[in-house]
């Protein structure tokens, strides 16, 4: 028996115990047990919608958007490296494993960075073929676990990357359910098929930023110096980690917020831990600055990155690049209303689908199963990831010829404003039609 | 026999030869390490390095195919990803030695610290003397010989590597046990020794653990073990 119009208008949802909350609870009391899922932070944080660009008007010129240049190239690794990275655009794809993505994937990844001259990253479980043939220019991950690491790939790379933390998941290891575990991804770690694989949180053969040092000495001798090091942190205390990062030899900050993405972490952990990326680019720029670092070590910021308009006022705040993992993957199909009747047999809709952990993922992409990997053709994944890359540079460099800018690396924290108190505190931009940033001018 | 002298030549001279190949089937002299780092890193090739003094963290790191024998003591991360050839040291060796090496055969002659073996990956360990607590955390596979005790939660969340302890062992680790030490193991057991140049050593008292396998799959009924 449905309840009549009259009933329904009664019903008032608590705000304190909205239906999705009592819904967790009702999991929880079933099953005893956290939820672990993928993609990122669903929870509303102060992000880069809340800044705005002023764009030039009679104190500054514009430049013609279709006709004047504006330069969007960037060169990571300055400091140390013998062979800086070149990027075409200051986009990057983020880090992510082969076990958690399908080979398929991996390939994709490379192919569609690759046409935009871009760089891509391994993850937790080492370096496939398929993405070391397709990657024009590959960052390899140095993580906890060590999976699959070896020195051979080490020289093969064109950088490495020091993964202390993860914006999901600062603080916190890996894990990869058996389900995940192919014989493939199984011999790539030295561990059995099928059981669920933990990666530690803790590197484990140096502990804090004055053994980093000594570790990133060791990775230079070990390539002969050739190549940068770049330090992946998960936004929490920035300021701090930048700075031993920055003491400890890096070549490069990654720096990854709360919003970024993940193939499998407690929800609790996803949605409380850590903080989001807006302020943390504030953190970074601001200790880089005042080690006189800023733009000779380099800054790359991701988590909750989706479109030009997020890259350029991450570059205005100060980074270098910015780079994409969840969007990349939306852009190489997922969540595509394709598979709608397969979400829903899966119990969720396309647009909601977070299950990346549990391999059952019907585009093709958080999987190991052969079949539903199959479907993803990589060279029309890598396609759409380039076309979504060169739509991201061109809102970018919109935006940055509006402010009369002829490199994107020229937009600057004047060019905006806030339109709300919280992000004007956590930019240091001011709010909107006034000189104000909260924490400041007293 | 090439001589590097660290007194007056710097590691990164040394680590660049050593990744050349006409290091292949040479014998490399390092006197004067004085506890430097990253000595004789990621050799590349069949070469006999001799290092005549103590050094410092990351010796013999990502070792490939090299023979390297450390004739003093060793500090934090030796042979630390190794993938095979073999590493000595006559004295004792710091805190993660080997830890996630993949392959090759690292003796300790003296004791270890904490978390020798840690994440081991295929490697074999031989240690003449005690190791510290944690020691074999993670351990994925590979075989880890301890002729004196270890310490506290030895073999902790342990996977498919196999453990042989003469001594104590202070405690055991999540989802470590004592297994039978069947025939094959004492053979095992044996062969590990002899080839660490320790078969003199009596193998009979010695006892193998191993993972309970209880910890593979997470389930909620064991969360009070993590």
């Amino acid at each position: 028996m449905s309840l009549n119009d009259e009933l329904r208008s009664r019903l008032r949802e608590s705000a304190t115990f909205p239906r999705h909350v009592i819904a967790e609870i009702q999991r929880a009391a079933r099953e005893g047990i956290y939820d672990i899922r993928g993609f990122g932070a669903k929870r509303r944080v102060p992000d880069f919608d809340d800044l705005l660009f002023l764009g030039a008007s009679m104190s500054r010129y514009p430049l013609e958007g279709y006709r004047e240049r504006c330069d969007t190239s960037v060169t990571l690794g300055t400091r140390f490296a013998k062979k800086p990275i070149e990027l075409k655009i200051p986009i990057t794809i983020a880090g992510m494993s082969f076990g958690a993505l399908s080979a398929q994937a991996k390939e994709s990844l490379g192919r569609g960075a690759s046409i935009m001259g871009t760089s891509t990253t391994t993850g937790d479980g080492g370096m496939t073929e398929e993405e070391r043939g397709h990657s024009d220019i590959l960052v390899y991950q140095y993580l906890p676990s060590r999976y699959g690491m070896n020195p051979d790939d080490l020289r093969r790379a064109d950088a490495i990357e020091i993964v202390v933390g993860q914006g999901a998941k600062p603080g916190g290891g890996g894990m990869l359910l058996g389900q995940k575990i192919s014989d493939r991804v199984a011999e790539m770690r030295n561990l059995p098929k099928g059981i669920d694989q933990r990666s530690a949180c803790r590197h484990p053969d140096w502990t804090g930023p004055d053994d980093l040092e000594i570790k990133i000495n060791e990775l230079r001798e070990i390539t002969d110096w050739q190549i940068p090091i770049y330090v992946k942190i998960g936004a929490t205390r920035t300021f701090f980690d930048v700075t031993l990062a920055v003491k400890a030899g890096a070549d490069v900050v990654v720096l990854d917020g709360m919003q970024g993405g993940t193939a499998a972490t407690q929800d609790v952990f996803i949605e409380h831990v850590g903080i989001p990326t807006l302020p943390a680019v504030r953190l970074a720029v601001e200790a880089l600055q005042e080690m006189d670092m800023h733009r000779k070590v380099q800054l790359i910021v991701s988590g909750g990155i989706r479109n030009g308009a997020d890259t350029a006022k991450a570059l205005a705040m100060g980074a270098d690049a910015v780079s994409i993992g969840t969007a990349a993957l939306i852009a190489l199909g997922d969540n595509s209303p394709e598979y709608e009747d397969e979400y829903n047999k899966l119990g969720t809709s396309a647009g909601y689908y977070d299950d990346y952990q549990d391999g059952r993922d019907p585009t093709g992409i958080s999987t190991q199963d052969e079949e539903l990997a199959m479907r993803l053709d990589p060279e029309l994944g890598g396609r759409r990831l380039a076309n979504f890359l060169n739509c991201m540079t061109l809102e970018t460099q919109t935006l940055a010829r509006a402010c009369g800018k002829s490199h994107v690396h020229n937009l600057e924290p004047e060019d905006m404003v806030a339109l709300t108190i919280e992000a004007a505190a956590m930019a240091g931009i001011p709010l909107a039609g006034t000189a104000w940033i909260p924490g400041r001018n007293f | 026999m090439i001589t590097f002298d660290l007194k007056n030549n710097k590691v990164r001279n040394l680590n660049q030869s050593l990744h050349d190949s006409s290091s292949d089937n040479a014998d490399f002299l390092v006197t004067n390490p004085n506890g430097k780092h990253s000595v004789a890193v990621a050799a590349m090739y069949a070469t006999n390095i001799t290092i005549d003094g103590h050094v410092g963290y990351y010796c013999a790191g990502m070792n490939q195919q090299a023979a390297v024998t450390v004739k003093g003591n060793a500090g934090s991360g030796l042979a630390e990803n190794m993938m095979s050839g073999s590493v000595r040291v006559t004295g004792n060796a710091s805190q993660y030695c080997a830890a996630t090496a993949h392959g090759g055969m690292v003796v300790i002659e003296g004791d270890t610290a904490a978390r020798c073996g840690i994440s081991m990956k295929g490697v074999d360990i031989v240690v003449g003397g005690s190791v510290g607590h944690m020691s074999a955390f993670m351990a994925q596979s590979g075989r880890f010989v301890i002729c004196g005790d270890a310490g506290d939660a030895l073999g902790d969340s342990l996977y498919e590597a196999r453990i042989y302890v003469g001594g104590e062992v202070k405690s055991l680790g999540a989802d470590c046990i004592e297994k039978p030490m069947l025939a094959e193991h004492q053979a095992e057991l044996k062969s590990l020794l002899k080839l660490a140049g320790m078969g003199a050593v009596d193998s009979s008292t010695f006892k193998r653990y191993g993972s309970q396998r209880k910890l593979y799959h997470f389930n909620i009924d064991h969360a009070g073990e993590y």
